[in-house]
């Protein structure tokens, strides 16, 4: 990679000032050292401070950079300029509020996650040392406790879009089966009956649009596939 | 003014793992606490943490915690506070069951216990071998951490303030902290947080360095109100310089690569750190093993066609331990590198990583300024200095810092404002003004400096002349540097004056409070005048009575730097523990 000219096609609103959002176009020169997609957007901060989006660790773990990118969500600090047709157009993550710019407002996706009590229940006394857990109990949870809570499968998926306040959404189905596949964990049926309703589980219609774009590459899906099914012999 | 104000029995300012672990304490003994922090708790730094968090477990051979304080106290080339180090090493095992009991998902060993591995400067039986204390969830130990610690508090009903900036301490006539002003960042509104006891969480400060592993948040907000609230700050020169940065990108490789068998090898594919450090090899202390990696590079054994970073080599290792004890890793490196490691080994180079300096603080989280504490006043993790990591930090105990005091300072506020009054006093409105005004003024200026100029400026600065070898006469010409840097800052400007979250202005304030970290940062390494764990120069002599440059004679104490006049005052190590004999001074070697 060497120096470079790209361009952007970025969406503003500044509630403040604009009637409307409108996409502004730019065009930055870039270093060798710019690799990904956040390198680009710091420096094109640099020569208009106004443009606004959250980031943090630059390293693809905090979840604070998601966005729609060329139409697809995903994280700014992990993705390749390279490999980007231009212009790049860049937008907030669909289906939220826009706070401003980039930022959108997710009270209702951490709502969401929120409300599967996201946290191990287990009211037996604890030991005074470590509870036990065989090496493939402990598997049964990759793929699912390394989630960022970025919000890129949730506000790409159809059914959060229409009930954001009544569909769990693919994050925090998944975050519900990490819970129940936790042998630590009592409360699966608990957890259950909390998502047994038309909506909170049942609005996953498998579209896998979440399994697409999540930057860490889980697949809520199959989280709730799993779910599904212990729904189903429970009733057998 | 009018200037609303919100009462609180607690005010914490930062939700990384310290303020979680003593929100946890405060919500669950029913008293009313706000969490205020920048960023959504999970996107705290604590997140990027991966190899592991240290405790004497001994699930795979036998630990005590006896040994896990002597390498603590070597590791911090005997500038830890030894009754400090020993409260944080005995306490170690329970937090760290008390964090699987809250959810963490650790890896498990055969037997169904924690799983363990082998980590830089961690020995058994007083220094003899390495040994397996670095308590893990594959190489996500802070992600995993972070986020049980957060499901924790959302079970305890803890009420967070996201995406609030704490702007500054407010303390009265006495000097008692009576909480802090703070900016709600998606309206710009200004509140007063008034409580009984405040505690600072804030983190660390690296990216006044160029070249930093952390985060963008990491901004020493908590230590530029300190500063600026006249607290001074302590052992600001020692900074660690992690071995293992992805050359080019800053990004960090974990030491747990070398605790499962990673190699550091130069341009001739040599082991070179078996010359550095025979017995320790590869797993040596973080500041020794960047001085030779730094060492081989400025001899012409670099890597690469500017021969300028070394590798980690894990292709030996089965492909299969990469794939379950390494994923992270193994994603960092395909993504910033171009290099999957099964297959190539990752350049790498030394980076700016941890602050071991901070305000002072006792190992009950009290801050603590000419030997009393402050009353109402707390602070945990890497803003603090309890000093537990003096001169060098050692891999994992930084997690355990955050689980140990976050805890500690939690009961001591809870503690604290079971005896205070009842009612609030009246709030000094002096420092409210103060900060007001910081505000008012980045509001109003122009033709002034550009955020991005004076903040470049300083990162080049603080690069150049404060780095992982330290050099008498580039300490003297930073110092000057760093000063007019420091006018720069004062006429930042902003062009972007919404009041809807403004990046922008956030951005400024924190450069304000990253200036004040590297003022301290500087002169106080312009000051000491030998060489001790993180901090080495050039003019401290390896004699037989300073071995590598140690003046235990005139330097064996705590550099204390006040804003005002950037005076610096020193205080002694505290060399007696709790419970034990003093660790006594010794040469370090690995």
């Amino acid at each position: 990679m060497t120096t470079r000219t790209v361009k952007f096609s970025i969406y503003r609103f500044d509630p403040e000032k604009d009637a409307k959002p409108y996409m502004k176009d730019y065009t930055v020169e870039l270093d060798s050292t710019d690799r990904k997609l956040l390198d680009a957007l710091v420096k094109l901060k640099v020569v208009d401070d106004a443009i606004s989006f959250r980031r943090s660790c630059r390293e693809g773990v905090c979840g604070s950079d998601a966005m729609n990118i060329n139409g697809k969500n995903g994280l700014a600090c992990v993705t390749d300029i390279d490999t980007l047709k231009q212009p790049i157009q860049i937008r907030p993550l669909p289906g939220l509020p826009v706070v401003r710019d980039l930022i959108v407002d997710m009270t209702q996706f951490f709502k969401q996650y929120h409300s599967i009590k996201p946290y191990v229940i287990n009211d037996t006394p604890a030991p005074d040392r470590e509870r036990l857990q065989s090496p493939e109990d402990r598997e049964e949870l990759n793929g699912l406790y390394e989630c960022i809570l970025c919000a890129c499968c949730s506000t790409s998926c159809p059914s959060f879009w229409w009930n954001p306040d009544k569909f769990v959404g693919p994050a925090g189905l998944l975050a519900a089966y990490r819970f129940i596949a936790d042998t630590r964990d009592t409360a699966t049926n608990e957890r259950l009956d909390n998502l047994e309703d038309p909506y909170r589980l049942f609005r996953c219609h498998s579209i896998m649009n979440c399994v697409d774009v999540c930057p860490k590459e889980l697949n809520p899906t199959k989280a709730i596939g799993k779910i599904k099914d212990l729904m189903v012999k429970r009733i057998a | 003014m009018s200037v609303p104000v919100r009462k609180f029995d607690a005010v914490i300012v930062g939700a990384g793992g310290a303020g979680l672990r003593a929100a946890l304490q405060l919500s669950e003994a029913g008293l009313k606490t706000a969490v205020l922090s920048k960023v959504f708790p999970t996107r705290s730094h604590t997140v990027a943490a991966q190899g592991g968090v240290s405790a004497s477990l001994g699930n795979s051979e036998p630990d005590h915690w006896h040994w896990h304080m002597y390498d603590t106290v070597k590791g911090s080339d005997w500038l830890g506070d030894q009754d400090a180090i020993e409260f944080m090493c005995r306490e170690a095992p329970n937090v760290v069951v008390e964090l699987e009991h809250f959810g963490m998902p650790f890896d498990r060993n055969a037997d169904g216990s924690i799983y363990q591995r082998p980590f830089g400067g961690h020995m058994s039986n007083f220094g003899e071998k390495p040994v397996r204390r670095a308590c893990a969830a594959a190489d996500r130990t802070g992600h995993a951490m972070l986020h049980a610690l957060y499901q924790r508090n959302v079970r305890a009903n803890t009420q967070f303030f996201v995406e609030w900036m704490a702007l500054d301490l407010v303390r009265d006539e006495q000097g008692n902290v009576q909480g802090v002003v703070a900016m709600e960042m998606e309206t710009s509104e200004v509140y007063v947080f008034q409580a009984k006891a405040t505690l600072f969480a804030t983190g660390g400060a690296g990216r006044i360095f160029a070249s930093s592993t952390n985060a963008f948040i990491n901004t020493g907000d908590g230590l530029g109100m300190a500063a600026r609230a006249g607290i001074p700050l302590e052992d600001m020169e020692f900074w660690q310089f992690h071995p293992t940065g992805v050359a080019g990108a800053g990004v960090l490789i974990t030491e747990g690569v070398r605790g499962e068998g990673g190699i550091l090898r130069n341009s001739a594919g040599e082991r070179f750190m078996e010359r550095y450090a025979p017995n320790a090899k590869d797993l040596a202390s973080r500041d020794v093993v960047s001085r030779a990696m730094v060492t081989e590079i400025n001899e012409g054994r670099g890597c690469g066609p500017n021969k300028d970073h070394v590798l980690l080599d894990i292709t030996h290792l089965d492909p299969e331990v990469i794939k379950s004890k390494l994923p992270g890793i193994r994603e960092i490196s395909i993504k910033f590198a171009n290099v999957d490691p099964i297959k190539a080994p990752i350049p790498v180079v030394p980076t700016c990583h941890y602050q071991m300096g901070g305000i002072p603080t006792n190992y009950k989280g009290e801050v603590i300024v000419d030997e009393k504490p402050v009353t109402g006043f707390y602070a945990a993790g890497e803003v603090a200095c309890a000093s537990v990591h003096g001169a060098n930090r050692l891999g994992t105990n930084s997690l355990l810092d955050l689980l140990v005091f976050g805890k500690s300072s939690g009961n001591s506020m809870i503690d604290f404002i079971k005896t205070a009054p009842k009612d609030l006093p009246p709030l000094a409105i002096g420092d409210v003004e103060r900060s007001l005004a910081r505000v008012e003024r980045l509001n109003q200026q122009s033709n002034g400096t550009q955020v991005n100029d004076a903040r470049a400026a300083m990162q080049a600065t603080m690069q150049k002349h404060c780095g992982v070898f330290r050099f008498k006469d580039m300490l003297a010409e930073g110092v000057a540097k760093i000063l007019e840097v420091e006018k720069m800052v004062k006429t930042i400007e902003i062009a972007d004056k919404s009041r809807t979250f403004n990046t922008a202005r956030l951005e400024a304030l924190e450069l304000e409070n990253l200036i004040e970290v590297a003022k301290a940062t500087m002169i106080s390494a312009d000051a000491r005048t030998e060489s001790r764990g993180a901090h080495v120069r050039d003019d401290a002599e390896d004699t037989p009575e300073r071995p590598n440059g140690r003046d235990d004679q005139n330097w064996l104490k705590h550099t204390l730097w006040h804003r005002d006049g950037n005076q610096l005052k020193y205080k002694p190590v505290t060399m007696k523990p709790l419970s034990v004999d003093t660790i006594a001074l010794k040469t370090r070697s690995y």
